[in-house]
């Protein structure tokens, strides 16, 4: 069996201001050829200002089995949130 | 957790509207359905680039050879958005083109229709990529989040397709006598191919069940089949064109046109391989992958000596 080109992930940045945003994967045989290949695979109609790939193996997920635990701190701390202070109606704007 | 409860589980996502995304947890059988129509529909989308390739050098102007050459490479791109969207199921890239090119795979059977005339091209616009949309536009809602994606890009792209095949015919149209009749002839030909598309009745059809109970399908072959000719027929009426069905006819009663019954063997025929250019679309692609192989094996090998370069000067700036 032939060796297959390794995959990339795609991120794209659509205009200066705005972050890199995952768009899909590759195939490419180096990080040159993958951003040739993005640009034509996902900026064929001026998608982007900016590209990154990255290989996809060295990409380290969260696993979805554990999002309870992991995402759990976070959710009893609804004081972490603007609306959680009562104010008087007189001030307008805080 | 048993399987029994990762399988109520999954589903109680599924009823919630909650993607599927590729780490989570999922019936093999689901996995495997979606690799099969992911692929296909990748396919599909590769295949789809020989018939309309076949024109590229014969097209009219400037103008259209251009505008030709973008949607075939917009052909390409959504094969590849599909191909990667069946990869994150842990599918692997080759093992998806092999299952193509040994013919253990199957692509939409509207490819293995020749194109004889440049109102072709018109015609599968119009009608090809239009029976595609109605398809992709009720995924870009499918419940697994990387086809849904996908789904969503192609829709945007796919959009302008429709517009310049119906252009096409539309320009036909208004033409001289002999190009509106090659535009007629173009929809003669390439109209219950395209009704054919929407694949058997829902009676008649192995997946539709499962598929829609998983949301990966959201409307039966019948009721696309339905949307895309009551679509389809005031736009053949509004250019000149006879939508080539003596039983089409506007029902009051049910909103809907009433057409006839598509030839089930000529469907049956082409799926099994005994289409007008089977053969020829899947030599195609076995040429392009046997010739290109010296080309993929080059471009790896180059990169592990670039690479390996790089490690070496590292090493030699570090010491």
């Amino acid at each position: 069996m032939k060796k297959e080109w390794p995959l990339w992930e795609v991120f794209i940045r659509s205009k200066s201001g705005l972050h890199h945003k995952h768009v899909g994967s590759l195939h490419a045989a180096d990080a040159e050829m993958a951003i040739e290949h993005a640009r034509d695979v996902y900026t064929r109609r001026n998608e982007g200002v900016s590209i990154w790939v990255v290989e996809s193996k060295y990409i380290t997920a969260s696993d979805p089995a554990d999002a309870d635990p992991l995402f759990e701190p976070a959710k009893d701390k609804v004081y972490r949130h603007p609306t959680f202070y009562n104010l008087p109606d007189e001030v307008k704007h805080m | 957790m048993q399987t029994h409860d990762l399988e109520k589980n999954f589903q109680q996502k599924i009823d919630a509207e909650v993607k599927i995304e590729p780490k989570d947890w999922m019936p093999d059988a689901y996995r495997k359905n979606l690799i099969r129509q992911i692929s296909q529909h990748a396919h599909s989308e590769v295949v789809g680039m020989l018939p309309e390739g076949n024109w590229i050098t014969r097209a009219p102007s400037l103008r259209r050879k251009l505008i030709l050459m973008a949607k075939v490479q917009d052909e390409a791109g959504h094969g590849l958005y599909l191909y990667s969207a069946a990869e994150t199921l842990g599918a692997g890239r080759d093992d998806l083109v092999m299952d193509l090119l040994n013919g253990k795979a199957k692509y939409s059977s509207i490819f293995n229709y020749p194109t004889l005339t440049w109102a072709d091209i018109g015609a599968i616009g119009w009608l090809v990529d239009g029976a595609a949309i109605m398809n992709q536009v009720m995924l870009t809602r499918t419940s697994y989040g990387p086809y849904a994606r996908a789904m969503v890009r192609i829709c945007k792209e796919e959009s302008f397709h429709q517009r310049q095949g119906y252009e096409i015919m539309l320009t036909l149209a208004k033409g001289s006598p002999e190009q509106k009749a090659m535009a007629q002839d173009a929809l003669d030909r390439w109209w219950w191919p395209s009704l054919m598309m929407f694949g058997p009745h829902d009676s008649e059809s192995t997946h539709s069940e499962q598929s829609m109970k998983w949301k990966i399908k959201r409307k039966s072959n019948d009721e696309l089949r339905q949307a895309f000719v009551d679509a389809t027929v005031p736009q053949a009426e509004l250019i000149g064109l006879k939508v080539p069905d003596p039983d089409l006819k506007w029902n009051e009663k049910r909103g809907h046109y009433d057409f006839g019954e598509i030839n089930w063997n000529e469907f049956w025929n082409v799926v099994k391989g005994r289409g007008p250019c089977n053969k020829q679309r899947l030599d195609a692609r076995r040429n392009a992958w046997e010739n290109g192989a010296w080309v993929r094996e080059a471009a790896m090998a180059y990169a592990e000596k670039k690479a390996a370069r790089r490690m070496k000067q590292a090493g030699e700036e570090a010491a």
